[in-house]
């Protein structure tokens, strides 16, 4: 599903060169969950953002749903990503002037699906993730965790193939992280999506398919 | 995805109050100077009272001699002999007016002074242009022949002069000591219609000044040449420009004429930017252009400074959108529309504020008769004006936030 072929990624200003990934070489497979995890600073988070193709590698070639996307244009980068890929952020990213179901509906404004067709489907995923009764509430109104899972519901709104969430339980308790961790693996077991997970926690690591370390940009494991 | 924009417009213009509050400010006294100037220009170009024939009329306001030899230039209205003599004896006209441009006079009533605006005209006049006559008529030929003292008043002169009296047909009005019998009273007309304005109009012939004796070129007058219909137009410019050519000018000091029968707008424009043969339209396209520029160029710019403030308080936002599918050309779109909705609001504002300003300048009486008004006309140019406000402050904002970087953008 998701192929990357010795990617690196090197940022630069006029005095230091910082070498974020080297030679990243990784496959995910269709219906897979990956998670992956590192100490701070090791990389992880411009992995998945180079996955998501919202940053580019200086080196190397990503491959995603059998498409080479190294010479796609603006254009045709965003309706990819609009097709393919949903996102989770760890401090969720939610547009505070909007209500949760506008929110919810924001990756089917950039399709060709009229308004109404928008507001069901934007309904059936927040029902998905439990917040069925939270429509017309602005983010502030909501805690953490259903703050997530807003996000979440926004995530799979446009059925994406591709799920990429950067450490979706951060900023949640336990018993927050391990609901939100729940609604990921129900999406991938039941509807097939791919998942790939940049996460700190061990533990919930230790529920997807597998795991992949980094240090230092490169994978040890 | 309009509805959207706009609930994302409101919001943001709800959250910080004050930028709000300068953005709106900046645009609608922007837009209520424009208004107002609009209307003026409407009114000085639009309004058709008492010419309702300007379809089918030309008018001769100024002429210009000058001499290659020596660069003298002698420039104002014609006299009543060039108009008299040379344009009535055009084939094309069916009637002539001619009328002098105002003289400053006094009346007054009960050792009280009301200033008076004379205006000397000849019988065509009254053809030429319908005056709406509250009461009596205007005088004729006959009585122009004999210099009768008879006059034509303005429904505010009457009123200053006669106060409530329901007729003044028939009463004499004094005037620098001389009495002359009222025979009608017309609706006031803006002083902004330069030539057809007076508080009292008087035969000719009834000037202290004998207009007929006087062969000179130059003098206090100006003409209106009616046409039989608008197609005859053109062939009565060519008359009256190859009449000009023919015409020896009599004083030794010039040796070109300048005179020319333009329709209404140009000979106004003529008058303040004509230079010999020039017409001087071209010059004030440029001219009003880029006041309209300079005038809208500041608060564009302190608007686009307060879109870009606001836009950075906005990045992850715009983060957000590019990660789930926007382009940036659709960023670039959403925000022009935003800022449009913003300078509509501010235009909305202008309106209102234009209405009150118009209101205030019209009973303020600073410009005699002037009503100043809202019409289609200036609401079309207000609605353009909001609409190239909008674009100017919006492309360049725009432009910026598309191409924020989305993991920097997301990381603000």
């Amino acid at each position: 599903m998701i192929k990357l072929q010795n990617i690196q990624k090197v940022y630069r200003t006029d005095t230091i060169e910082t070498l974020a990934l080297n030679g990243i070489n990784l496959d995910v497979a269709k219906g897979e969950f990956l998670s992956i995890m590192g100490p701070s600073g090791c990389g992880k988070s411009t992995l998945l953002n180079i996955m998501g193709l919202l940053d580019e590698p200086s080196k190397g070639s990503i491959s995603i749903a059998e498409q080479t996307t190294g010479r796609f244009n603006d254009k045709q980068l965003a309706k990819f990503r609009n097709q393919k890929l949903g996102f989770i952020f760890q401090s969720y990213h939610l547009i505070g002037d909007l209500q949760v179901i506008d929110n919810v509906e924001l990756p089917l404004l950039y399709r060709d699906t009229n308004a109404k067709e928008r507001r069901r489907l934007a309904t059936e995923a927040l029902e998905k993730v439990g917040l069925s009764n939270r429509l017309k509430h602005f983010p502030k109104q909501l805690s953490g965790g259903q703050r997530q899972r807003v996000a979440i519901a926004r995530a799979i709104v446009g059925n994406p193939e591709i799920i990429l969430a950067d450490e979706p339980t951060g900023n949640l308790d336990s018993a927050m992280g391990n609901e939100i961790m729940d609604i990921l693996l129900q999406l991938n077991r039941n509807d097939g999506t791919t998942i790939v997970m940049v996460t700190h926690d061990e533990n919930m690591a230790q529920k997807t398919h597998r795991l992949v370390r980094l240090f230092d940009g490169s994978q040890v494991q | 995805m309009l509805k959207n924009y706009f609930k994302i417009a409101i919001a943001v213009l709800k959250r910080r109050k004050f930028f709000t509050f300068i953005s709106l400010f900046g645009i609608s006294f922007t837009l209520t100077v424009l208004m107002l100037l609009t209307a003026f220009i409407d009114r000085v170009g639009n309004s058709n009272y008492p010419d309702k024939k300007r379809d089918r009329s030309l008018y001769i306001l100024n002429m210009e001699m000058t001499g290659s030899k020596n660069g003298a230039m002698s420039k104002g209205p014609h006299s009543f002999y060039f108009l008299d003599h040379y344009a009535k004896s055009l084939k094309t006209p069916v009637k002539v007016a001619i009328s002098s441009m105002f003289d400053f006079s006094s009346a007054y009533v009960n050792n009280k002074k009301v200033a008076i605006s004379m205006k000397f005209t000849n019988a065509d006049y009254w053809d030429v242009l319908d005056y709406d006559f509250l009461e009596g008529k205007p005088f004729g030929k006959q009585q122009i022949e004999n210099a009768e003292r008879v006059a034509v008043i303005s429904e505010d002169t009457k009123n200053a002069y006669f106060g409530d009296a329901p007729s003044v047909v028939g009463k004499y009005i004094e005037v620098d000591n001389i009495k002359y019998r009222v025979s009608g009273v017309v609706k006031n007309v803006p002083i902004t219609q330069l030539t057809m304005y007076g508080d009292m109009y008087l035969p000719y012939t009834v000037s202290k000044n004998n207009y007929t004796k006087d062969k000179g070129l130059n003098g206090n007058f100006s003409g209106i040449l009616l046409a039989k219909s608008a197609d005859d137009l053109p062939k009565m410019q060519k008359e009256y420009s190859d009449m000009v050519s023919r015409i020896k000018i009599p004083d030794k000091e010039f040796d070109h004429l300048y005179s020319f029968a333009d329709t209404y707008f140009t000979s106004l424009i003529r008058i303040i930017l004509g230079n010999g043969p020039e017409s001087g339209i071209s010059k004030m396209i440029i001219g009003l252009s880029i006041f309209v520029f300079l005038f809208m160029l500041l608060p564009t710019i302190n608007l686009v400074n307060i879109n870009i403030t606001r836009i950075m308080e906005r990045s992850s936002e715009i983060g957000v959108r590019k990660a789930f599918g926007a382009s940036s050309q659709t960023l670039v779109y959403q925000f022009i529309v935003e800022n449009i909705i913003l300078t509509l609001l501010g235009g909305l504002i202008g309106v209102v504020l234009s209405v009150v300003v118009m209101q205030i300048i019209n009973s303020s009486g600073l410009i005699a008769n002037l009503n100043l008004s809202l019409n289609y006309m200036v609401l079309f140019c207000s609605l353009l004006a909001c609409l190239v406000f909008g674009l100017l402050s919006g492309v360049y904002p725009a432009w910026r936030m598309s191409r924020l970087n989305v993991v920097n953008a997301l990381k603000a």
